[in-house]
């Protein structure tokens, strides 16, 4: 395989970036794993993983300390595709298992793949407990609000009334808002992005690299077999601009065709306004702020029905970041802390307790 | 007043009374006690499922056992000499178990109006004829205790909590001890609470100081040291044991141990262990639920450490689809069971051993894996560095069982030096090697082992997962001549470990003969004991114990073909003895016991009676 020469022939190197030295150049064909990608044709997953792809070799990490682990459905397969380490794991699961590896590999770059059946449904526990504990994870949640791999039933992000194979009639459940649930769980870094924007899923992919804690990305992904066009109103150029808001640290939230519309914060209450009329300007509009754990909540409820009159663009970018402590640094820093204050453990001291006694011959 | 000491070569002392009384604690320090002084013993803690069970009722009743000897001892007794009895519900659920003429201490105090109605009694039994076969001692403790705290600041409510340290003191007295361990104890525990100390100490040594005023005790005993095998003791129990064994395996082999755990009673003692050893480098997760705890340890054990968890029962069934992908996956994990009660919440802090078939063949698909069983509280510590040892060198889940009984039982153990320690060999791929040829996964060395390669080693990126591997390269494949190759390669792998665990041995008895008794995990001093009298008897019987369950040890089949006879004692419905009439097609006899708690050493020797008298009948007609 030419990939493996490549890195093979290339001088390597031990240290842990200090002396960068030598190390192979990366580039994104270096991270293709040679396996056939077994995908339907024209799904969302393959943008995500050609824009993985791409932005893999610009993160400064070397291949062996990149791990991808994935649950079960369709998005699992994906650490398959990369020529990383990767686990494709059981249904659910990811967070969990990543968790032990992060807690005892913290130099590790850990992603974990997951779809919303996979981390919302069956591994909905391990998601809340992950992004409460907030370890320096990436975690790609592929929505296509559908179940594919099973052949097209509901999941907990469909809308109510879908009509899929094991709702024939509609849907009864209320779907899960994915994003706010994140926020919920305190996850210390919230963002969307889309499978259809290449531009924008590459920057978003680097962003949540770059947080230190665990990165939350929901990625709106079309399933083109069983529910296409899900997100259309947000991915196709016509109807994009209305529906969509990108949002943009320190910026204004305006959008549409011409950038004519905005936002304004009318106490707690969100407010579409047109620029120009009744004098407001951008100056007047609610300026996105990453850090704010009140407003994220607020923008994570611009989640209604596109198809409702007067509905609210649906936002995308990072909603909100904070930096908060790690927890592998507190598990190793609580294990130097003991070691510290009573000594590196004696074995056989341990063995044998507090009480012995001798029994002689 | 001079008091006559008589020596006996064996008692047993029961403890009971409200879960609140305190007596677990007063067993375990009497425990310790008599551990120092060179007995040998074995104890039973048997306490409520709730934390505060209804006061005064039979249900919240929490009791200890401990039988200690100058002889060797291999169970907590089956009858009492003593029962300390601290309320009316204690006395009436113990009763039963004391012998004639045995010793009855009652606190007077927990036979009022409303102890008597709660435990059933309709007129107090101090006070009428009942009791007259035992040797009865009422004794005021609440009273007492009070009296001997006039001088200290803590309210009544307070001073009464000590009441069990005068019965602590009590027992001393009567067994001639010396308290000063219990007193150093106590210093250590209250070292920043000064008046509890105080009341505590002032307590103890009431209650010893009793026994030499008052006039209505005359007898003492005393108990001498049991002649055991020369080499420094401690005592310990079953759980810190275990957690002991996984640390020092840890350190031995070189490998962090990351313990991943959800609470459930009898297992959740090891996570309080570990978590308290942290300059072992030992890290305890505790995870938000059973599945999260397995595959936490499944990721550290991905990243090369040492992957362990630890349940019970009802846990286990959560974790069978993550050691499904732990055998695929072919990782070391250790997976402990605390076996209790079942089926479903069934009675979690009574004992069973009903946990076997699951640990055997309880996963969907062919799924084998290595299961080994604890015999005693110190055999956990063993077991535990063995199943790490295994785990590793092999590259699978091991499942080690249990049990409520042996995981809060203690027992005097002639503990090891590291030094003494087996080797444990790790063979993590190095980067070096990867410049010599490609790394292939599912690549296997002579013994059916791959090679394990972790994160963070250039040259061996690779992709692993619960999808059915093809061989040696452990790309995806859905070849059904692959397929069938690889379940059957699982099962070579676990079936070759045989070669690498000690051969059988026969405990006691002779290597051929009548009746071959075959137990695995906590019967083992029932077993021991029962067979020792029995050859005493002149029975012609011995006794062979399990430590490795799958695969079972190379030479079994052979031991078991050297008796007429094979009888299993289990405390569950026939599991070992499916294993055993299934692997060597021998009519082994079970007997079964289901009550959530041990089988007793005279229940098995009736039943080794009844076998071998109906043969004697049986031979008797055929003379004829
Ligand atoms: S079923 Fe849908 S999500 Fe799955 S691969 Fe096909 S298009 Fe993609």
């Amino acid at each position: 395989m030419k990939v493996t020469q490549e890195i093979q022939t290339s001088t390597k190197i031990k240290s842990n970036g200090s002396a960068l030295v030598d190390q192979p150049l990366l580039s994104p064909k270096s991270f293709e794993s040679g396996q056939e990608v077994r995908w339907c044709p024209g799904c969302g997953d393959y943008s995500i993983l050609k824009q993985m792809q791409q932005i893999l070799p610009d993160l400064g990490l070397k291949k062996e300390d990149i791990v991808f682990i994935s649950g079960i459905g369709c998005s699992s397969r994906f650490p398959y595709y990369l020529d990383t380490f990767g686990m494709h794991s059981i249904h659910g699961r990811a967070p969990a298992i990543a968790s032990g590896l992060k807690a005892t590999r913290p130099e590790l770059s850990i992603w974990i793949i997951t779809g919303d059946g996979d981390g919302l449904s069956i591994g909905g526990n391990h998601m809340a407990h992950v992004l409460r504990r907030n370890f320096d994870l990436n975690i790609l949640f592929f929505n296509n609000e559908i179940y594919g791999l099973t052949k097209g039933q509901y999941s907990p992000t469909s809308a109510e009334n879908s009509i899929t194979k094991s709702t024939p009639y509609g849907s009864l459940d209320h779907p899960f808002n994915p994003l706010a649930f994140a926020l919920g769980a305190d996850g210390s870094f919230v963002a969307r992005s889309m499978d259809r924007d290449p531009k924008h899923l590459q920057a978003l992919l680097k962003i949540a690299h770059s947080h230190k804690g665990t990165s939350f990305l929901e990625i709106y992904q079309n399933c083109n077999i069983f529910n296409n066009g899900a997100f259309f109103v947000f991915t196709e150029k016509d109807s994009k601009p209305v529906h969509t808001i990108f949002l943009e640290h320190g910026a204004p939230l305006v959008y549409g065709v011409n950038k004519e519309k905005g936002i304004i914060l009318d106490g707690y209450t969100p407010r579409i306004v047109e620029l120009g009329e009744n004098g407001i300007s951008t100056n007047d509009l609610w300026i996105h702020d990453e850090t704010d754990r009140t407003k994220s909540h607020i923008l994570s409820r611009f989640f209604e029905d596109p198809r409702v009159e007067g509905n609210f663009p649906r936002p995308f970018g990072v909603f909100y970041r904070e930096e908060r402590s790690l927890f592998e640094q507190r598990i190793w820093q609580q294990l130097e802390t003991v070691k510290q204050k009573k000594g590196l453990g004696d074995l056989d001291a341990l063995i044998a307790g507090n009480e012995t006694w001798v029994i002689k011959e | 007043m001079s008091k006559f000491i008589e020596e006996r070569k064996n008692v047993v002392v029961k403890f009971a009374g409200d879960s609140g009384d305190g007596m677990q604690l007063v067993g375990m320090q009497f425990t310790n006690n008599t551990a120092l002084i060179g007995n040998d013993l074995g104890t039973f803690p048997d306490f409520p499922a709730e934390i505060r069970a209804p006061q005064g009722t039979i249900p919240g009743v929490s009791g200890f056992q401990i039988h200690f000897g100058s002889t060797e001892i291999y169970t907590p007794g089956d009858a009492c000499d003593v029962l300390v009895a601290m309320n009316a519900a204690a006395l009436k659920s113990n009763l039963t178990n004391l012998k004639p003429g045995g010793i009855i201490i009652a606190n007077t105090d927990g036979f009022d109006a409303k102890n008597l109605r709660l435990a059933g009694y309709e007129e107090n039994p101090l006070n009428n004829e009942s009791l007259q076969s035992y040797l009865l001692h009422k004794i005021d403790i609440t009273k007492l205790t009070r009296e001997s705290l006039k001088d200290n600041p803590l309210g009544t409510r307070d001073k009464d909590r000590s009441k069990n340290m005068f019965v602590l003191g009590f027992i001393y007295w009567l067994f001639n001890r010396d308290i000063k361990n219990t007193e150093a104890f106590l210093k250590r525990k209250f070292i920043n609470e000064h008046d509890i100390l105080d009341a505590n100490l002032k307590t103890l040594r009431a209650g010893y100081n009793y026994g030499d005023i008052t006039e209505s005790i005359g007898q003492r005993y005393m108990v001498r040291a049991a002649k055991m095998e020369p080499g420094k003791y401690r005592s310990v129990t079953g759980n810190p044991a275990l957690a002991l064994g996984l640390i020092a395996a840890s350190l031995k082999s070189g490998l962090k141990a990351f313990y991943g755990s959800y609470p459930i009673t009898p297992a959740s003692d090891i996570l309080h262990e570990l978590a308290k050893h942290k300059n072992f480098d030992v890290i305890t997760f505790q995870a938000e639920d059973e599945i999260a705890a397995i595959c936490s340890a499944i990721g550290a054990s991905y990243g090369g450490n040492l992957g362990i968890t630890g349940t019970s029962g009802p846990g286990m069934a959560l974790k069978t689809e993550a050691l499904g992908l732990a055998i695929m996956l072919e990782i070391p994990l250790v997976v402990i069971n605390i076996q209790r009660a079942g089926p479903s919440t069934g009675l979690p802090t009574k004992t069973e051993q009903a946990d076997l078939l699951q640990a055997v063949y309880g996963r969907n698909g062919e799924s084998p894996l290595v299961v080994m069983a604890a015999s005693t509280p110190s055999s956990c510590f063993d077991m535990a560095y063995e199943a790490v040892r295994i785990a590793v060198e092999h590259m699978t889940p091991v499942v080690l069982l249990s049990d409520g009984y042996i995981a809060n039982g203690a027992e005097p153990w002639r503990f090891p030096t590291s030094d003494a320690l087996p080797e444990i060999k790790v063979s993590i791929a190095k980067e070096k090697d990867a410049a010599e040829q490609k790394y292939l996964p599912y690549q296997r060395n002579e013994d059916l082992v791959r090679q394990w390669a972790v994160p963070g080693t250039s040259g061996f990126e690779h992709r692993i997962g619960g999808l059915e591997k093809e061989d040696i390269t452990g790309n995806i494949s859905y070849d059904p001549e692959n397929h069938q190759k690889m379940v059957k390669t699982r099962e070579a792998k676990i079936e070759r470990i045989a070669k690498y665990i000690p051969k059988q041995t026969i405990d006691q008895g002779a290597e051929k003969g009548r009746l071959l008794i075959l137990g695995w995990g906590s019967t083992y001093g029932s077993i021991r004991s029962a067979v020792r009298d029995l050859l005493e008897e002149g029975y012609d019987v011995a006794h062979a114990h399990l430590h490795y369950i799958k695969p079972f040890p190379e030479n079994l089949g052979e031991i078991l073909r050297n008796y007429e006879k094979v009888l299993i004692p289990e405390i569950n419905n026939g599991q070992l003895i499916r294993l055993i009439r299934d692997t060597f097609l021998i009519p082994a006899i079970g007997y079964n016991k289901i009550k959530g708690t041990p089988i007793t050493k005279n229940e098995l020797k009736e039943q080794v009676y009844s076998m071998l008298s109906i043969e004697k009948e049986i031979a008797s007609v055929g003379e004829i």
